[in-house]
């Protein structure tokens, strides 16, 4: 569990009671596999699937403890993959529904699977909000560069000059840089990893989950499909480098991570950018908790009566 | 009706006081004027004295400025509309007076701010003018800092000499809205409100007293619709929350936003409206039923994340204050134009709850029989208000709140085995195993807005698309059997029988009552359940001759309304026809009795 969530669990709404957890053996990666991916053999997205049960095994997590959560897409077929609670909402939406499970149950793990379109493209405008409220949950997107469902379309992360069956003489529109972007709106915690170095998405999916705040994990996920070798230039087996944050970069430091971010591909992978500002979460449940001790001892139906006593 | 004041008029007598079991007031200024205070202040203390009230405003949507009106009825007796005509018009400036003065009923009485207001010689035998320098009183009252201030107050005062009103219930209810603040601000209340009461009667020739009130001994609230929604969510146990602010919505956010920590819930002003509906049904995901609400526009956005808590069976509670559409339309007017969006909003076919209040103690029962219809059916349900309910106040029996309130808190404990659409129920049935709940078989669900198996899984097999249909359907066809028939008001059997929904029993009730006392055959049924639809409803319908569905929505392509043409398929009945209007105010009787009769010669 995160450090936030054994040490001040925070009772907004409706948490699970504790359960004894000393009998429990962790899960093995059967018990926490659910359907077969139906994802393009080769895909990248294979890999973050696996990490993420690795995850899950390393760090002890039960099954009902954990919600995976997503949209649309590609991506977004993740929480079928997972023996665990789960929802697969509409396109573009998994944060602000993340944000309803999030803000209401502070005993669970939350993670949000998105994809470029999903969460840059449809879903911009959570994306922005969610980071900048500060809303605790990670959120890994998939970023292929294209959209992969619908069969190759431009999408908003799709490089200048890509051919795609919507730009058939190469794209024009300037590509979002979610890195940059996310430091920008006040995401308080930003990677970037790539499927093709498991070690790396497993350390950086691990840290996000540690952070008390909204998490992002931009991993670059190859889409064999319609965008084959988009990565190539950060996989050192396909030639590429796949160039770690410096170790003297202040991760707290919001202009040096946005100059990092601001690299020409592949750029550097690893934490952009981390730095702890009260979440929601703990924000709300410190009003609750003032507006609570006031009415101590009463019971809900006697907090109302007070309220209809001044309405007569 | 309040014919005491119309009918004796003493020019030139001493001041008498005549009994009246009711009076219709309007009071016409501008916005900033405190007019609504005024009213608000009214219907309090009938309120507190056991009357009937029913209020009616109109608010411009400007920002600031503009004319307003707030009109109150307080009646010892039954009370069901805010009244088609008023007794007293109180008119701040020259527009209000010459604006309103055709709703004052003849030889009603103009009280009227002589520092603003020219009366006009030829209404003058008509209506019964009273002039007071309401401003200049109110400067020499108060002082001259003042300004326009106070004189709502002072107005209040007067009306409360003439009523002969309860001083001193009014002192207090001044004291407990400008008590607190700064103690100039009571004291120029209440030296204000001094001076009206104490204006020299000598032109206020007749003052007038309630008879007593048919409620006598009951303990009443004062509230308007939005709040008792706000407050039957509270009381149903809703602990979460998640909107975007918009007209006339969003006075229930507000209150929900200030009212829910103290609960230990919380409420979230959202980036937009599909953030709103999708959080909301994220926190019902989470476990514990969530609300969100809109108007107008926002209805239309929320509908996609609509058909996904349909698909994937999530109780949510949608409110719904409808307002003047389509697009942004008249978002301060009234009109009951959602109900299609409200039953059929969205792609496919996506079968929910809508439920409509008709008044504003419906409001606060109807919030938690939302509230539980979504949860015992995992459905949303949509709640269809109106502008005219959402500002209107009225006074109700103060319910039980230790028998009313619900605890809702979910249950973790773990469960062997668990398949969320479980296609072996009669009634088709889910219930949720919230997150947090350990399933000891090890096999965990997905809500998914794909057609899925029983597990939550998808697949594309045209069978399981159709059961899972049929389950969704199903359910909502074993609510449809215990819904309540409506009662007939008036005769089970006659010529004529008026069919409403939402804000608009009251008027509907009394045009039976003027058909009624005019030996017409007419009665009227109040549908508050409108899909499902009550089972049962065919054999209200083979009494009458003549069926008028009364709507404020337009009489669409084929000459009914949205709810004639609901009932018309439903029920294939060529005698169903819809009596509808679009002029964003709420219906007068007067209105509704002229399009009946001209409607009932064809």
């Amino acid at each position: 569990m995160s450090q936030t969530l054994t040490e001040k669990p925070i009772a907004v709404v409706s948490p699970a009671p504790q359960t004894a957890t000393g009998d429990r053996k962790g899960l093995t990666k059967k018990e926490i596999a659910a359907d077969h991916p139906t994802w393009c053999p080769g895909c990248g997205d294979f890999s973050i699937l696996a990490l993420y049960f690795k995850l899950i095994e390393k760090r002890k997590l039960w099954h009902e403890k954990i919600t995976t959560i997503s949209g649309i897409g590609c991506s977004s077929r993740f929480p079928y993959f997972v023996q665990a609670h789960g929802a697969h909402f509409i396109h573009g939406r998994a944060l602000p529904f993340a944000s309803g499970v999030s803000l209401s149950r502070p005993d669970l793990h939350v993670f949000a699977f998105s994809g470029d379109g999903d969460a840059f493209s449809i879903g911009g405008n959570h994306f922005t909000h969610t980071a900048r409220k500060n809303i605790k949950m990670t959120l890994v997107v998939m970023d292929n560069q294209v959209y992969g469902l619908t069969k190759k379309q431009t999408s908003p992360t799709s490089p200048l000059g890509f051919k795609s069956k919507t730009d058939t003489w190469g794209a024009i529109d300037y590509p979002i840089n979610p890195a940059k972007q996310a430091i920008a709106v006040g995401a308080t915690f930003v990677a970037r990893t790539t499927s093709t170095n498991p070690n790396h998405v497993l350390a950086m999916m691990e840290a996000a989950m540690d952070h008390d705040g909204f998490s992002f994990v931009h991993c670059l996920s190859e889409c064999v499909e319609f965008y084959d070798g988009a990565f190539d230039a950060a996989n050192p087996r396909k030639g590429g480098v796949f160039n770690e944050v410096p170790k003297s970069h202040d991760v707290t430091d919001e202009f040096a991570a946005y100059k990092l971010a601001s690299q020409d591909f592949p750029g550097s992978f690893g934490v952009l950018y981390k730095v702890n500002k009260p979440t929601k979460n703990a924000r709300e449940a410190e009003i609750n908790q003032s507006h609570q001790s006031k009415f101590t001892g009463l019971k809900d139906w006697q907090i109302l009566q007070k309220t209809f006593d001044r309405m007569k | 009706m309040s014919e005491a004041i119309a009918a004796v008029p003493s020019p030139g007598g001493a001041a008498k006081v005549s009994k009246i079991n009711e009076v219709v007031i309007r009071i016409a200024g501008n916005s900033q004027d405190g007019i609504q205070a005024i009213g608000g202040f009214l219907a309090r203390l009938a309120g507190r004295s056991e009357q009937e009230v029913m209020t009616f405003m109109t608010i411009p949507s400007t920002i600031s400025g503009g004319p307003s009106i707030f009109q109150v009825r307080i009646g010892s007796g039954e009370v069901q509309t805010s009244g088609d005509d008023a007794d007293v018009l109180l008119a701040f400036y020259q527009h209000s007076y010459e604006g309103h003065i055709n709703s004052l009923k003849k030889k009603g009485i103009v009280l009227f701010d002589s520092d603003h207001v020219q009366p006009k010689p030829e209404w003058e035998t008509e209506y019964h003018h009273i002039g007071i320098p309401i401003s200049s009183l109110t400067v020499e009252a108060i002082g001259g800092t003042a300004k326009d201030k106070g004189k709502n107050i002072y107005a209040l005062g007067v009306i409360a000499r003439m009523f002969d009103l309860n001083v001193a219930k009014l002192e207090k209810l001044l004291g407990e809205r400008f008590g607190g603040k700064d103690p100039s601000v009571l004291n120029n209340a209440l030296a204000a409100f001094h001076a009206g009461h104490a204006n020299s009667p000598s032109n206020v020739l007749e003052t007038y007293q309630f008879t007593d009130s048919e409620r006598k001994g009951v303990q009443q609230v004062v509230m308007n619709g939005n709040e008792a929604i706000a407050y039957g969510l509270i009381a149903a146990g809703v602990r979460f929350g998640a909107a975007y602010p918009i007209t006339p919505w969003t006075d229930i956010m507000e209150i929900m936003r200030r009212e829910l920590p103290k609960y230990g819930g919380t409420f979230i002003q959202c980036e937009d409206e599909i953030a709103s509906v999708s959080m909301a049904i994220g926190a019902s995901f989470a476990g514990r039923v969530a609300v969100t609400g809109s108007s107008g526009p926002g209805i239309s956005l929320k509908t996609e994340a609509l058909g996904w808590a349909v698909m994937a069976e999530m109780p949510l509670v949608v409110i719904n204050v409808q307002r003047g559409g389509p697009s942004t339309g008249m978002p301060t007017n009234i009109e009951q134009s959602d109900l299609n969006i409200a039953i059929n909003g969205g792609h496919g076919d996506s079968p929910r709850v809508v439920i409509a209040p008709a008044n504003v103690e419906d409001c606060f029962y109807m919030a938690i029989e939302a509230v539980n219809i979504a949860r015992k059916y995992s459905v949303p349900v949509m709640f269809l208000t109106d502008q005219g309910i959402a500002t209107r106040i009225e006074a109700f029996v103060q319910p039980n709140l230790e028998k009313v309130c619900q605890d809702i808190t979910p249950d973790f404990t773990p469960v062997p085995t668990h398949k969320p659409y479980d296609l072996s129920t009669a009634d088709g049935l889910t219930h949720h195993v919230k997150p947090g709940t350990r399933i000891l078989d090890g096999r965990y669900p997905i809500a998914t807005g794909l057609e899925h198996d029983e597990y939550g899984h998808p697949t594309g097999s045209p069978k399981l698309h159709m059961q899972q249909m049929a389950k969704r359907r199903k359910k909502l066809q074993a609510l449809g059997a215990t819904l309540p028939l409506p009662k007939i008001y008036g005769p089970s059997e006659g010529n004529i029988l008026l069919v409403g929904w939402g804000s608009t029993e009251g008027p509907i009730r009394e045009a039976v009552d003027r058909f009624r006392a005019a030996g017409d055959s007419v009665s009227a049924i109040h549908l508050r359940h409108l899909n499902p639809l009550p089972n049962g409803l065919e054999n209200i319908f083979s009494g009458f001759n003549r069926i008028f569905v009364v709507e404020m929505n337009d009489e669409g392509l084929y000459g009914v309304g949205q709810l004639g043409s609901v009932l018309r398929s439903r029920y294939a009945e060529a005698k169903i026809q819809g009596i509808n209007k679009t002029d964003g105010l709420t219906w007068k009787v007067k209105e509704i009795v002229e399009l009946v009769k001209s409607k009932s010669q064809k």
